[in-house]
């Protein structure tokens, strides 16, 4: 997804001269083709490309000095150190001063799986959904990456895009779709609905077409923004079911699991949540993402069993 | 135009009194330096017009001196000025409201300063986050080609915040002349002093080590500090820090150099002390 997204917003950058691209040092094969596109100057005029060092803070706080003067900072790094280690410059910067800021966090879940927990990003939603205004955008493959910047990126308004590594698979049945604020539809059945958000998507597909064989028919249901949450949109599906299954590679707290929650509650909805996610990262046990996803119940073997279990309950 | 300190000052104390709110040191700190920016240094047309000098008052705890500046400018209407502290009265809370004797009808002006008032281009408060959004600010200025500049200023303990670093690494890395810092050099902070808390000496050899462009000033010089920031080069290779010497809660004695005055209220008797000192300083 971070090649697509980089990729697209070079074409944009291309056509919007108030396009400019910050890393906190991060990006290292991913960035260079902005970076050799756009050249810096010595004397600073019409840059657009900013290593601004391991300094994550700072480059939030002059992206919203940047955002302020007009221009719309794409500020780049690992999900942990783009939104977490900054968060309270996020809040008072690009939140509190409503300015077309985006904050690129890579990685999201256990993508960085051998990088170790410093490096997995489990609460970057859940923050981020906290910011009014704020408008966050998880893509489930680099189909959809595409299309949620080409619809997203001169909003007026903070966006965190939260991206995956993976730029090979897709998702089958999205073929890239996107529209702010509203689920996608890639597969219909009547026994579960499962609602997805992310790369992990790729893993919720797989076991849609295992319980498929087992006679099981899911309706997935892909998440991919919020605030605007797709509330409308989860309470007409969420009335029609009497068990849904979020799955998102983050913790439970928070997270989309949260927001499919809330709306139940809110909305007096007779249908049971299940919630596929992290509970708390376990010590000294660090692998793979798959690996991860495993022995976090994120598998598609994991995902499957859970379903049965779900619907037998 | 100039903009006289005492009456920065007067209207601090005003303000501090009227709400019963403390900050008070911190504000009369600055008074002179106010004075100074808003007097001949800022270049502002107008507070709507893009290519005005920006001015972040990162040490927002600090802002009466600031909405007294601005209303001197008459940017701010003195109905806003007498709304700090006080809380907006609507339909429902109109009759549960006893606290303070005048009540506004709009939004009022809080403890720091918020950008949806005019004049005011960033909101401040947390400290350590004003000179990023400066330095970013600069940057702006720099990429455009435009020749206006970004004032910050931040308090000597702010500089405790690792963040206001990250920054001036970054200034001095792209050469942003544009971007001015005065620290005001009082050396209090809200626990003690800072020499006991968290030492910050030597203050300008910090600067300079980041191969910042350094200038100790009076911080109750009006004339100094003008003098000293007409004379900066905004074309030059380094980015320019004013250390300003100051006497925290300046100009009302029993305020000078103590600690109890970075938040305390006055009582009358002490407003009125404090009104007769700081109006004889003319």
């Amino acid at each position: 997804m971070r090649y697509a997204f980089v990729k697209t917003l070079l074409e944009l950058a291309e056509r919007d001269e108030r396009i400019l691209l910050l890393t906190g040092d991060l990006g290292y094969t991913v960035l260079e083709p902005f970076a050799e596109k756009f050249p810096n100057r010595s004397d600073l005029r019409r840059n657009r490309f900013f290593n601004v060092g391991v300094a994550e803070q700072n480059m939030v706080g002059v992206g919203t000095g940047l955002a302020e003067a007009g221009y719309i900072p794409f500020l780049y790094s690992i999900a942990t150190f783009a939104a977490i280690r900054p968060y309270e410059f996020i809040r008072n910067g690009p939140a509190l001063h409503q300015l077309p800021v985006r904050i690129v966090g890579v990685g999201g879940g256990f993508e960085y799986g051998s990088a170790g927990p410093t490096h997995w990003a489990l609460e970057d939603i859940a923050l981020m959904r906290a910011q009014p205004g704020l408008t966050i955008v998880a893509p489930a493959d680099h189909l959809q990456t595409r299309a949620a910047l080409l619809e997203t990126w001169d909003m007026p308004c903070p966006i965190y895009y939260r991206l995956g590594k993976d730029d090979k698979t897709t998702i089958p049945g999205l073929e890239g779709r996107f529209v702010l604020g509203r689920p996608q539809f890639i597969r219909k059945g009547s026994d579960l609905l499962i609602i997805a958000m992310g790369s992990v998507t790729s893993e919720v597909a797989k076991a849609a077409n295992a319980l498929s064989e087992r006679g099981v028919g899911c309706s997935i249901m892909v998440v991919s923004s919020l605030n605007p949450d797709p509330i409308d949109d989860l309470v007409e599906v969420l009335s029609r079911f009497s068990v849904a299954m979020t799955v998102e590679n983050h913790y439970l707290a928070g997270g989309l699991g949260s927001v499919v929650s809330e709306v139940v509650a809110e909305h007096g909805i007779g249908c049971r949540v299940v919630r596929c996610g992290v509970e708390r990262v376990l010590d000294g046990v660090s692998g793979g993402t798959d690996y991860l996803r495993h022995i976090y119940g994120l598998s598609s073997e994991a995902l499957v069993k859970k379903a049965v279990e779900s619907i037998a309950s | 135009m100039r903009i006289s300190p005492i009456r920065i000052r007067q209207l601090i104390l005003q303000m501090a009194k009227r709400a019963g709110v403390g900050h008070i040191g911190s504000a009369l700190s600055i008074a002179d330096i106010i004075a100074a920016l808003y007097g001949d240094v800022l270049r502002i047309v107008h507070p709507d017009d893009p290519n005005r000098d920006r001015f972040i008052l990162s040490k927002g705890h600090a802002a009466m001196a600031l909405y007294a500046a601005l209303y001197l400018k008459e940017w701010l209407t003195k109905e806003t000025l007498e709304t700090y502290c006080m809380d907006p009265v609507t339909s429902e809370n109109k009759e549960h409201l006893t606290r303070h004797p005048s009540l506004c009808t709009h939004h009022c002006l809080g403890v720091h300063p918020e950008h949806t008032f005019p004049a005011v281009d960033f909101s401040t408060g947390s400290l350590g986050h004003g000179l990023a959004i400066g330095t970013g600010a600069a940057l702006a200025a720099r990429l455009e080609g435009c020749s206006r500049r970004v004032f910050v200023l931040i308090s000597d303990a702010e500089c405790n915040e690792g963040s206001n670093w990250e920054s001036v690494m970054l200034a001095a890395h792209h050469r942003l002349s544009n971007l001015i810092v005065i620290v005001d050099l009082n050396g209090q902070q809200a626990f003690g002093y800072t020499d006991n808390v968290l030492s910050l000496s030597p203050m300008a050899a910090k600067w300079e080590a980041f191969e910042w462009d350094v200038h100790e000033v009076d911080g109750h010089n009006v004339v100094e500090i003008t003098e000293t920031i007409q004379k900066l080069d905004t074309k030059s290779d380094s980015p320019h820090v004013l250390i300003a010497r100051t006497t925290f809660g300046k100009g009302v004695s029993y305020m000078e150099n103590r600690i109890k005055w970075h938040y305390m209220p006055m009582s009358d008797a002490e407003y009125q002390q404090a009104v007769e000192e700081v109006e004889s300083g003319k």
